[in-house]
């Protein structure tokens, strides 16, 4: 474990002086501070503000993280080559890498909402979910893009397999389900539905958001159904043990692939 | 020192060492030679644990490699391609290295001093010249005084002051009982530093023994010749 924290302490100083992450938290500190500004109370604020971590925090943890890890290459080869585990050396680079990235988000939308006094408008609650949503969603891509870089050798198609799976899990996959919905619109198929959700992290930390506001117009057809099905309480609790899965399976999949890894 | 019995290697389709043995004395400097591709890399990446053999077994000073990852305490490791952080400095890089290892003899810092990097050291790693970033990686092989040392290409890209200043290391360090397994591209440099020679083609040892017995049963004055007519003589048997 102390290996581990000094894997990860060292990375830790290495990303906090990317120009990349210093790009992310300014972008957020904007927005979130454009979005108090010009967009009224802190409820419509923190909407809008669901929609830009829902998109980007994935698009971000996954493109950097994999960039990250296949420059770092040659200096992770060199880290195994020290009398340390590579079980250690994984999950020191996986720490050095989220640490930074949910630091900064959290960080960057949390001054603006406090300087705003957002939080005597909006429930404090609502704004804890999105803190823990967008935190879930950079362990989440962070977690794939290890299993991607783990497990293909050539870096441009590692990136290229970041980038579609993103792009499918956060454009494509809401047509396909819409598609769906609308080929079997004389089945009930709302448990299947939820099965569809379930399979989407970025669904899930739509619907485990949107949970927490009372506008069930904007909470899709999944979230609706699961609305229906689970009410507040219990789909908070399911979608919220959704997400920990969605963490610990690529994450395991990926230290298997990095254990057995050819440097 | 280091004992390699029946390593078979296959990265695909591609067989990279092909039954391979070969024995490593204590105490000399023992230089891979090879045509590229010949598995010079990845035998010394074996040694490391950082490619896993398909078959075999290898052995440092009696005790099999793999259970334990401790073993790598005693090696020291330069290599081919330096890349490290971009925006941690080269002290920053010491420092973390010394702090993973927790060494019990204080580190063997005569290359920081003999290299003379000025200000460099200070500065990310980013904005070195590939050079001084080699010279990064040669102090960082020598830093924690290993038993074994593997260079890859120790002197790709340093000027010749720097190039003699790590081949002067080299001596001094194998005159205090260091082994070193060494490989390079520029035979004249094998020349110079080696005691045995072991030359591997296609995955397998072709000929291992000391740098003067190469030259002899190939009747060639250096290196370089004797190691072409090896060539020659594989292709033509």
């Amino acid at each position: 474990m102390k290996v581990t924290a000094k894997v990860a302490r060292y990375e830790i100083r290495d990303v906090i002086r990317s120009r990349w992450l210093i790009g992310y938290t300014l972008f957020f500190l904007l927005a979130t501070d454009a979005l108090f500004r010009f967009g009224g109370g802190g409820e419509k604020a923190l909407l809008s503000l669901v929609n830009i971590v829902l998109i980007l925090i994935p698009l971000v943890a996954m493109v950097f993280s994999t960039v990250y890890l296949y420059a770092a290459r040659e200096f992770i080869e060199l880290l195994l080559a020290q009398p340390i585990k590579r079980r250690q050396v994984f999950a020191g680079l996986y720490i050095g890498l989220t640490l930074p990235l949910s630091l900064s988000f959290v960080v960057a939308v949390s001054v603006p909402f406090i300087l705003h006094r957002g939080i005597a408008s909006a429930q404090p609650g609502t704004f804890a979910a999105l803190l823990l949503a967008g935190i879930a969603l950079t362990l989440i891509f962070t977690a794939l893009a290890f299993l991607i870089v783990a497990r293909t050798e050539d870096r441009i198609k590692g990136l290229g397999l970041a980038v579609a799976v993103w792009l499918f899990l956060a454009v494509l996959y809401d047509g396909l389900v819409l598609l769906l919905i609308s080929i079997m619109a004389d089945y009930p198929i709302e448990r299947p539905l939820i099965g569809l959700m379930l399979a989407n992290p970025m669904d899930l930390a739509r619907v485990a958001l949107l949970l927490q506001f009372d506008v069930a117009a904007l909470l899709g057809y999944t979230g609706a159904v699961m609305q229906k099905f689970f009410g507040r309480a219990i789909g908070v609790t399911v979608t919220s043990l959704a997400l920990a899965v969605w963490v610990f399976a690529p994450l395991l999949a990926g230290m298997r692939a990095f254990q057995k890894k050819d440097f | 020192m280091i004992e390699a019995r029946h390593i078979t290697k296959t990265f695909g389709t591609l067989r990279v060492l092909d039954d391979l043995s070969l024995s490593i004395g204590p105490r000399r400097i023992t230089g891979l030679v090879g045509p590229n591709a010949a598995g010079k890399t990845t035998l010394a990446k074996i040694i490391l644990g950082l490619t896993k053999a398909d078959s075999g077994t290898l052995e440092i000073d009696g005790t099999p490699i793999g259970a334990d990852d401790a073993y790598r305490s005693r090696i020291g490791y330069m290599p081919q391609m330096a890349r490290f952080p971009e925006n941690l400095s080269a002290r920053e890089l010491f420092e973390m290295l010394t702090d993973l290892r927790r060494p019990a003899r204080p580190v063997d810092d005569e290359l920081v001093e003999r290299f003379n990097f000025g200000g460099a050291l200070d500065k990310p790693i980013r904005t070195l010249s590939g050079g001084t970033r080699q010279k990064v990686n040669a102090v960082i092989a020598f830093l924690f005084r290993p038993d074994l040392l593997i260079l890859d290409e120790p002197t790709a890209g340093l000027d010749p002051v720097s190039s003699g200043i790590l081949k002067d290391k080299i001596f001094a360090e194998k005159a205090a009982g260091t082994t070193f397994l060494l490989t390079s591209h520029i035979m004249s440099e094998l020349d110079e530093l080696a005691d045995d020679v072991a030359f591997i083609n296609e995955g397998k040892v072709a000929f291992v023994g000391a740098l003067a017995e190469i030259k002899r049963v190939t009747r060639q004055s250096n290196l370089e010749r004797a190691i072409a007519e090896m060539m020659k003589r594989g292709a033509a048997a």
